[in-house]
């Protein structure tokens, strides 16, 4: 695996209100350059708005995200998203690009390059997750798990400090799930810096460096996987475990 | 026998047909083109500016749309042709110097069409997923870039079908700016079917022209069938043996 340009991710006291609904409750969240860490908990509990104010798809009332400890919400948000990659349960991959161009539309149009170098860095991003042949067709043609490979692929082309997978393997059909699992893995132990998003208990608790246990809208539990797998401190985390392992 | 003859002679009479065949297609072929293809580019660019206004996170710009669609959606196009060409015919005059009916005229469809179109394409923008939106975003795209690059052209794709016939319907309504008086070089199929017709007695030319309009709309229709599946599918692609064999299995897997 190549070298990631790595950053420190920090979330402080995050709140978030959709009217009366108090979705995000005062979130800590910090991400230690080089090393992955997972959010899990129930559905609802605020997990994957997490992940989009804290690349600011959606702004927070309130808090602060800093990236390598500067604060980013004065920054224009275009720009800190493309220092952060993401991945989503349903890929959303462009339809109308073929694989290729999937890759290559933000580094013509963002980063500027040239179409000839555009697509030699897409076409190596593309072997990297085992899809150099599969270029030139439309992401219909490929498989749940093909089509996650490459919006890994493009999402990493932009070179980002940081990469969020919201559920990436959620969509998947079990057989395809071990495939981007084990990319996932490569990242983080190739030193991504990673924020992952999962039902996948395995991976968060094998390739993990810290684990987050959030239930409606607060952080209920956080520390090294040993400690959140085999003591949970809290009632709320032991339930959520017996009900999912 | 004597009535199929006089009934033949009426609609069918050669004669009358072959003499106006040559200014249907040297005079109101080119003037119905004229008027349906720029009334059509710009109506579609009006209609696109619509669009994106009718979903804009702005309330003024979405009322505005919204109202402006009312109206010109609510109006029959003879009336709104009528009252364009004739109320601002002075100004125009004074603008371009001219008497020429149709800068007016294609104004008029272009308000007309902008409204029905500017509908076709919201919904087909409205019509593409949640999540593309905020994959290009989350590529760090601007909601501009994002709309341009990644939603409005799967938007537009998905109701091109929809768009032809508003480009058949605008062909046809093309034919009411004959209302606004049309000098004999400035007429279109319709207007030189119908001065035959006058002259002669004999519907025969409205028959000819009439099938000049079946010659340019139905081949448009077939022809977005034909596009409509090449978008949707991206340029034929050369199809492994097994895809080829079994489309129904390969859902399965995907």
């Amino acid at each position: 695996m190549t070298e990631f340009a790595s950053g420190t991710l920090t979330g402080k006291n995050l709140h978030l209100s959709f009217g009366h609904n108090h979705v995000l409750r005062g979130i800590d969240l910090h991400v230690e350059k080089g090393t992955t860490a997972s959010v899990i908990g129930p559905s609802g509990s605020g997990k994957s708005t997490l992940l989009r104010v804290m690349n600011r798809l959606i702004e927070p009332d309130q808090g602060d995200i800093l990236l390598d400890g500067r604060s980013v919400l004065k920054d224009n948000p275009d720009e800190l998203r493309q220092r952060i990659g993401m991945v989503f349960q349903q890929f959303n991959l462009f339809p109308h690009k073929t694989v290729a161009e999937n890759v290559t539309l933000a580094l013509r149009k963002l980063r500027k390059l040239p179409k000839d170098q555009a697509r030699a860095e897409a076409l190596e991003q593309l072997d990297l997750v085992g899809l150099k042949h599969k270029a030139d067709v439309r992401p219909a043609n490929l498989s749940g798990g093909q089509q996650q490979r490459v919006a890994i692929a493009r999402a990493l082309a932009m070179k980002p400090e940081v990469m969020f997978f919201d559920e990436a393997t959620s969509a998947l059909d079990p057989e395809l799930v071990k495939g981007v699992l084990a990319l996932m893995t490569d990242l983080a132990k190739g030193g991504m810096t990673m924020v992952v998003v999962t039902h996948e208990m395995g991976f968060s608790r094998n390739v993990s460096d810290t684990v987050t246990f959030m239930d409606a809208g607060v952080v209920v539990e956080s520390g090294p996987p040993e400690q959140i797998f085999t003591s949970p401190a809290t009632d709320r985390l032991r339930g959520f475990l017996s009900d999912v392992l | 026998m004597d009535l199929l003859d006089q009934l033949a002679d009426t609609f069918f009479n050669w004669e009358e047909m072959a003499k106006v065949i040559p200014s249907l297609l040297s005079v109101g072929l080119p003037n119905t083109l004229i008027l349906a293809v720029a009334s059509g580019i710009l109506g579609s660019l009006l209609g696109l500016l619509l669009a994106m206004m009718g979903i804009s996170r702005n309330a003024g710009a979405r009322w505005v749309a919204r109202i402006y669609t009312d109206i010109f959606r609510g109006l029959p196009a003879i009336l709104v042709i009528l009252v364009i060409g004739i109320g601002l015919s002075p100004i125009a005059r004074e603008i371009t110097g001219s008497r020429n009916p149709y800068p007016l005229g294609i104004l008029a469809l272009t308000l007309v069409a902008a409204a029905y179109i500017g509908e076709i394409f919201r919904s087909g923008i409205q019509s593409v997923e949640k999540g593309q939106l905020e994959a290009s975003r989350a590529l760090g795209f601007s909601y501009g870039s994002s709309m341009r690059l990644v939603v409005v052209p799967q938007g537009i794709r998905r109701v091109l079908p929809a768009l032809v016939n508003q480009f058949i319907s605008l062909l046809k309504d093309s034919s009411l700016v004959f209302m606004l008086g049309l000098a004999a070089s400035d007429r279109e199929i319709f207007r030189i079917g119908n001065d035959a017709m006058a002259n002669t007695g004999n519907l025969s030319p409205l028959v000819a022209a009439g099938v000049l309009y079946l010659i340019l709309t139905v081949p448009l229709t077939h022809f977005v069938n034909f596009i409509d599946n090449r978008l949707r599918t991206g340029r034929p692609e050369k199809k492994e043996p097994d895809d080829a064999a079994a489309p129904i299995g390969k859902g399965a897997q995907a």
